[in-house]
């Protein structure tokens, strides 16, 4: 059991209310460089979602209940007593009555700023009289030195190093403001043997808890042995504290400042800062309340400039009565930092899993192989322009950027009776989605449809390279046995040429540099035409060829980029692409028909089934 | 226009980041129109028969005077009361209420002191804003109240209200209010003085209404001095309030059309409306007031409780006069905000030399989450730009700050002092915050 001057100690639990992933780390590594056993977050309340959060503790990750509401998570947790309220200001009255009402609970700290002042009220008069504490709102929140951080205060983890805020010092500090907390603790770790424990009580005109409601629980504990406080011009909290000192209720050593004192100099609309701020009458100056203090004997510097000046006397003076003993400095555990700030610091360096040559959207915008998006469009690269980039990683002249268009204009449909249109038509019907449809099409694609373009092209240059003779070529593949790719249609014959053959030899006939190795083929087909008339060259044979004799003469490839080409299967690519178009078509075709389930008429089988005598085991 | 203001506004609120350390919440006044518009819509919703209509007109500088008859025929069958709508009281004393008056008259009055240049409680401003309702003439004239502090509400009532109320409080009776308690259960009847006679019933039931209505739209403050009966109905003749603007979200409904006015006698310089505007669009805070522009001593300060200490500071070495701004940076500004708000106060301080030099102080607490780095940048940018006048009127600068990357951020400051031509002393947190106060006003203003 706590003493009820204690809020918070180093078992101290605690509920986040609201998913600020951030506050929960940074009080989880508090916990952790304070050495804390286990950490300060029982569980995180956050209305969106309930589950679990990860988070680290020290170089491990651990995991911290979510629940939605605060009666779920205070049921599973009652040994947690405190709430740190991330709710809005629209929510944090009701959030903060909640926890009030939940009898586990006995401190809230409300951050949002801009609760309204007859809220505030309630929740101050609410906690009083259930014997509880609201620090805030409007606040950071406060810190029990090497015990409990509420949310992000003290900022940065290098800040609580530099003011020793890892384990206790002596002196118990409370202020208004929350941005003048670190600065605070600063000057009293330079000072003194540094901050016991140190609340803002929010810059509101309302807070929940008062200064004088502080200062009284520093005077109850005896681990304390000074009290400093930083008061504002307006209100009437100092004077409660002053007649806590004048009645004896404040027997430390209290050292206080009160800020504003250049009120009577300013305009009389300036607003401050802070709404709590704004002294009405002479005896709410900044000047009236430090005089005040003075007379009830705290310890009072001259000006803001000397407050330092006046913890370190008194801390010395406690020292040399010996109320205060040496600080036995502990082994502050290292944090790790964290990846991604060590890497922009270029302190870590580490080998990457995966590479990518061709296109790049780390910055403000996508690059095609080195080109920005908006150039390549300025440009008017077109899609063939934007396939040399992106597989070739090249700018392509223009007319063989043209040629790939071409390809896919070509190669684009070819009905629905090819294979691969059947299937897709068949997988739509079967109500099958658009991509599944599509792969089943596509997954048709292969040595007997649409394949044969890297063939072509690979069986063509070798022959061509090998200074094979276009009839020993032929006999070469007849005595293997083998059908040379790229030639052969199963209905189109020199009698019934294939137009889309005629469209690309006239294209490069007339745009290449040189096409050899469509003269070549064409030597090869007036033989194999010889033998049969549909031994024509087909499509995709045309297009291997073609592709390597621009390759071979528009001066963009070298000879090992083009072996390279061949050798990795570019081309069948180039069908596949244009191919999707009229698969894509054929499917919303089908789609939009309402086509019912596709089943083969059963006239059009020839069911050959084995006898029962046939699949008998004959030993 | 005007709801659109508010519209507006609202937005703001909205984007204010959760880490904005300096608010502008508070305790605001609003116009005698306004109360009473409200008071007349709707506190009938907690006192069936209160009769008061609000015919209440908000004559400003853009108000065609001719064509207000036509929409509010009441300006020529009734008497009139013309009076000052601006934040200010006593203005009967200071001469500036027409009482009694036909429309004629009272076009002329407005006619006449629209634009004019008074002094009130020693604070000279224009008038631009009067209230046009109907006169009531009356004998009785009682006082009501009600103000809020930390353990409740208290109402204050008298039988002897309008100017004197002041002079005679000891017989103006308090009734506390218990903020949690409410005012069910309180007994107004017996608290009330003798010699209400049949008033009593009223007025009793007028408290519990009005109470009910303050505490449910948002008031902080609420005076009506005085209210009077006419043909046996309350009217209210004068009222005072402040809204908690906190309450804006919870409000939209009761303060539609409803805009805070600055304070009488403050009109904002070009500088400052500058400032107020980026400070308007941003979830940081930015805050400017020009108190004397002859002064030397200038200040750059980052966060709203180190801005005020160092002020205090100066007043304290007793430089009150010196002092020539108050503001603030805070709620982790981007680099162009701070880029536009040290250029403001470099252009500022920069138009006449000063034979004995200025200072600059560039101070701040040792940051929470806020990137010093990152705000110097703009500071860097600006100081750079002003290179020549910073010179010419020989400005010293004095730096200190902590927090997030502020060793970087000193450095971008120490580097700038090597090559700008003025001195730049610079300091972290090893420095007491307002060290550099004294080192600056001891060097340069000797």
């Amino acid at each position: 059991m706590k003493p009820s001057y204690a809020i918070f100690d180093k078992n101290t639990k605690a509920f986040v209310y609201g998913y600020q992933t951030n506050a929960i780390q940074r009080m989880l590594d508090f916990d952790y460089i304070c050495g804390r056993e286990s950490p300060s977050i029982a569980a995180i309340i956050n209305p969106g979602r309930a589950g679990i959060h990860k988070a680290f503790w020290g170089t491990k990750e651990i995991l911290l209940p979510m629940y939605k509401t605060i009666p779920l998570a205070a049921g599973a947790y009652p040994e947690a007593d405190v709430m740190v309220n991330f709710a809005s200001h629209r929510s944090a009255f009701d959030t903060t009555m909640e926890a009030l009402g939940t009898p586990t609970i006995n401190t809230v700290a409300v951050i949002a700023e801009g609760v309204p002042e007859r809220m505030a009220r309630v929740m101050a008069a609410t906690a009083r009289k259930l014997n509880k504490i609201v620090i805030g709102p409007a606040t950071v929140g406060g810190i029990a030195a090497g015990a409990f951080r509420i949310g992000n205060t003290a900022g940065t983890i290098e800040n609580i190093i530099a003011s020793k805020l890892y384990r206790p010092g002596c002196v118990g500090f409370v202020s208004k403001s929350g941005g003048m907390l670190n600065e605070a603790f600063n000057i009293i770790s330079r000072n003194s043997d540094g901050v016991y424990e140190g609340i803002a009580i929010g810059g509101d005109r309302y807070p929940g808890s008062t200064l004088l409601d502080h200062i009284l629980r520093y005077e109850a504990n005896p681990a304390i042995k000074m009290i400093a406080c930083l008061g504002e011009l307006g209100g009437e909290d100092e004077y409660r504290i002053i007649k806590a000192l004048q009645e004896g209720r404040i027997k430390k050593p209290l050292v206080a400042w009160v800020t504003g004192t250049c009120s009577p100099f300013l305009p009389s609309s300036v607003q401050f800062g802070h709404a709590g701020a704004k002294a009405d009458t002479a005896k709410e100056t900044a000047q009236a309340k430090n005089q005040a203090f003075r007379d009830a004997g705290a310890y009072v510097p001259d000006s803001f400039d000397d407050y330092g000046d006046k913890v370190r006397q008194v801390y010395e003076m406690l020292r040399a009565s010996g109320e205060v003993a040496e600080v036995v400095e502990p082994e502050v555990p290292r944090l790790p930092m964290d990846y991604a700030k060590a890497l922009s610091e270029g302190l870590i360096r580490k080998p990457t899993t995966f590479m990518c040559t061709i296109s790049d959207d780390s910055g403000d915008e996508v690059l095609y192989g080195g080109l920005r998006l908006s150039d390549v469009l300025e440009r008017q690269m077109g899609i063939g322009g934007v396939i040399g980039l992106l597989w070739f990683k090249k700018e392509l002249p223009d007319y063989a950027a043209k040629f790939i268009e071409l390809v896919l204009q070509i190669t684009a449909d070819h009905g629905p009776a090819v294979s691969g249109a059947h299937n897709a038509i068949v997988a739509s019907c079967a109500g099958k989605d658009l991509i599944s449809s599509l792969c089943s099409g596509l997954l048709t694609i292969g040595p007997r449809f649409g394949g044969a373009i890297d063939d072509a092209a690979r069986e063509f240059k070798r022959a061509k390279e090998s200074g094979l003779p276009p009839e020993r070529f032929v006999a070469e593949m007849k005595r293997k046995g083998v059908n040379i790719p790229g030639i052969g249609h199963r209905i189109k014959s020199l009698k019934n040429p294939d137009k889309r053959v005629q469209l690309l030899i006239s294209y490069a006939r007339s745009q290449f540099p040189s096409t050899e190795l469509l003269d070549y083929a064409l030597q090869v087909e007036q033989l194999t035409t010889a033998k049969k008339g549909n031994l024509i060259l087909n499509v995709d044979g045309c297009i291997g060829i073609l592709f390597l004799d621009l390759m071979n003469s528009c001066g963009a490839f070298t000879k090992e980029e083009i072996d390279e080409v061949v050798k990795l299967g570019y081309l069948n690519g180039l069908f596949a692409l244009g191919r999707s178009i009229g698969l894509i078509g054929h499917i919303l075709d089908q789609k939009r028909l309402g086509s019912r389930l596709y089943r083969h008429p059963t006239e059009d089988i020839a069911y050959m089934l084995p006898s029962e005598e046939d699949i008998k085991c004959k030993r | 226009m005007r709801k659109a203001v508010s519209a507006r506004k609202f937005v703001n609120k909205k984007s204010i980041k959760a880490a904005k350390v300096v608010l502008d919440m508070a305790q605001r006044g609003i116009r005698e129109f306004d109360a009473k518009r409200m008071l007349a819509k709707y506190l009938p919703e907690y006192l069936n028969d209160f009769s008061y209509k609000g015919n209440l007109i908000l004559v400003g500088p853009e108000t065609n005077l001719e064509e207000l008859a036509a929409d509010y025929p009441w300006l020529k069958s009734e008497r009139l009361v013309v009076k000052p709508d601006q934040l200010f009281g006593k203005r009967g004393k200071h001469g500036l209420v027409l009482l009694d008056a036909r429309w004629e008259e009272a076009k002329n009055y407005l006619k006449k002191n629209m634009g004019a240049e008074v002094v009130v409680g020693g604070v000279a401003g224009r008038l631009t804003h009067f209230l046009v309702e109907p006169f009531v003439p009356h004998k009785e004239e009682y006082y009501l109240a009600i103000s809020s502090d930390y353990e409740g509400d208290c109402i204050f009532f008298s039988r002897e209200g309008g100017v004197l109320v002041e002079d005679n409080w000891d017989r103006v009776v308090q009734i506390k209010v218990d903020i949690l308690k409410g005012i069910d259960d309180v007994d107004i009847k017996s608290a009330l003085p003798a010699g209400l006679a049949d008033r009593m019933e009223e007025i009793e039931k007028f408290i519990r209404a009005l109470y009910r209505f303050y505490a449910d739209s948002g008031f902080v403050y609420l005076e009506i001095n005085p209210f009077t009966f006419t043909a046996g109905r309350i009217v209210p003749l004068d009222m005072v309030a402040k809204l908690d603007d906190a309450e804006e979200y919870w409000q939209r409904k009761r303060w539609e059309g409803l805009e805070f006015p600055e304070p009488f006698g403050r009109t904002l310089s070009e500088e400052e409306l500058f400032i107020k505007e980026i400070d308007s669009k941003t979830g940081a805070s930015l805050k400017l007031t020009i108190l004397n522009p002859q002064g030397r001593v200038w200040t750059m300060v980052a966060g709203g409780g180190a801005s005020v200490i160092y002020a205090d500071t100066i007043c304290d070495l007793g430089f009150a006069e010196e002092m020539s701004n108050y503001g603030e940076y805070s709620g982790d500004p981007n680099t162009e905000e701070t880029y536009y708000y040290t250029k403001t106060i470099l252009d500022l301080m920069t138009r006449e030399p000063d034979p004995q030099g200025k200072v600059l102080l560039i101070g701040g607490a040792i940051a929470n989450f806020t990137d010093v780095a990152k705000t110097f940048r703009g500071v860097v940018m600006a100081l750079k730009e002003c290179q020549e006048r910073l010179r010419e009127c020989n400005v010293k600068i004095y730096v200190r700050r902590g927090g997030p990357n502020y060793e970087l951020g000193l450095k971008l400051m120490r580097e700038l002092g090597g090559t700008l031509g003025v001195s730049i002393e610079v300091y972290g947190p090893e420095m007491h915050m307002t060290h550099i106060v004294p080192l600056a006003l001891g060097g340069a203003c000797q």
